[in-house]
């Protein structure tokens, strides 16, 4: 009952900071609408018994990405632009509704195979025993790593001034 | 009316809808960026519920989201080193004018 009403209660501030990021003419609004709706995101995980994704979520996403996304306003200076469409606006949005209108008819009409098991309380052991134990997914993990480094190395190198 | 799987794979499409809005008929390439990032948000809304309500021993809709989230990182990350080195050449950002490869 109480996940019920925080599911609606996240679901409408998500769906309305999403707007909000496409129509606001500010960009900088935009952008801190963006961030109130990682952290729905993460409300939404915490719905779904998800707790470690919950705090990655945050401090990924909120803690790194929105702020990159809010240094990148300001070095570009965008919000004097304002928040412009290009000739595609009424295309696009007949597009994605018809896209919305199916993927949501599609969805309805699938018998999924919904499972009556509990779930796992504290996902974050669960999680440490698929990812780093002998036959988990740890070359995933390294992989991980290597493409992070290689992202650090390659922004570095573009950025940078000669 | 109790939440089930389909509430959260609809909020997921919707969601997703109104970032492919966004990244198609938006002309600032942050914006378009922004809403590329909302898409994966959605995506892993989507594979954090199939895992919840579909096999909740595996974990695997978690796994896939936690290597989602990274991959989107490493992408914001030199997509807004792209933008900027843009900016210098260019003094705007703006995807409607910068057409020189354009046929």
């Amino acid at each position: 009952m109480g996940l019920d009403i925080a599911f609606w209660v996240l679901a409408v501030i998500m769906t309305g900071a999403a707007l909000a990021v496409v129509l606001l003419p500010n960009i900088f609004r935009s952008a801190l609408a963006l961030i109130v709706c990682f952290l729905g995101v993460a409300g939404i995980f915490i719905t779904l018994n998800a707790d470690f994704l919950a705090a990655a979520q945050v401090l990924i996403y909120v803690g790194a990405i929105s702020i990159l996304i809010i240094l990148s306003i300001m070095l570009t200076r965008e919000v004097q632009r304002g928040n412009l469409s290009n000739r595609f606006t009424l295309s696009s949005f007949i597009m994605c509704s018809l896209f919305l209108g199916i993927t949501i008819f599609a969805l309805l009409n699938t018998p999924w195979p919904i499972s009556a098991e509990a779930p796992l309380e504290p996902t974050t052991s669960a999680l440490a025993n698929i990812l780093f134990s002998r036959d988990g997914m740890f070359l995933l993990v390294e992989i991980g790593g290597m493409l992070l480094l290689a992202t650090i190395i390659g922004a570095i190198a573009i950025v940078r001034d000669k | 009316m109790s939440v089930g799987l389909e509430h959260y794979l609809i909020l997921s499409a919707v969601l997703f809808s109104i970032g492919l809005y966004g990244s198609l008929s938006k002309r600032s390439a942050v914006v378009i960026l922004m809403c590329i990032e909302l898409m994966l948000n959605a995506a892993n809304i989507a594979l954090v519920a199939f895992s919840l309500f579909i096999t909740p021993a595996l974990l695997s809709g978690q796994v896939f989201s936690i290597f989602s989230i990274l991959v989107a990182a490493a992408e914001v990350t030199v997509g807004l080193a792209i933008i900027i080195a843009i900016y210098r050449h260019h003094e705007n950002i703006d995807v409607s004018k910068i057409n020189l490869m354009k046929w």
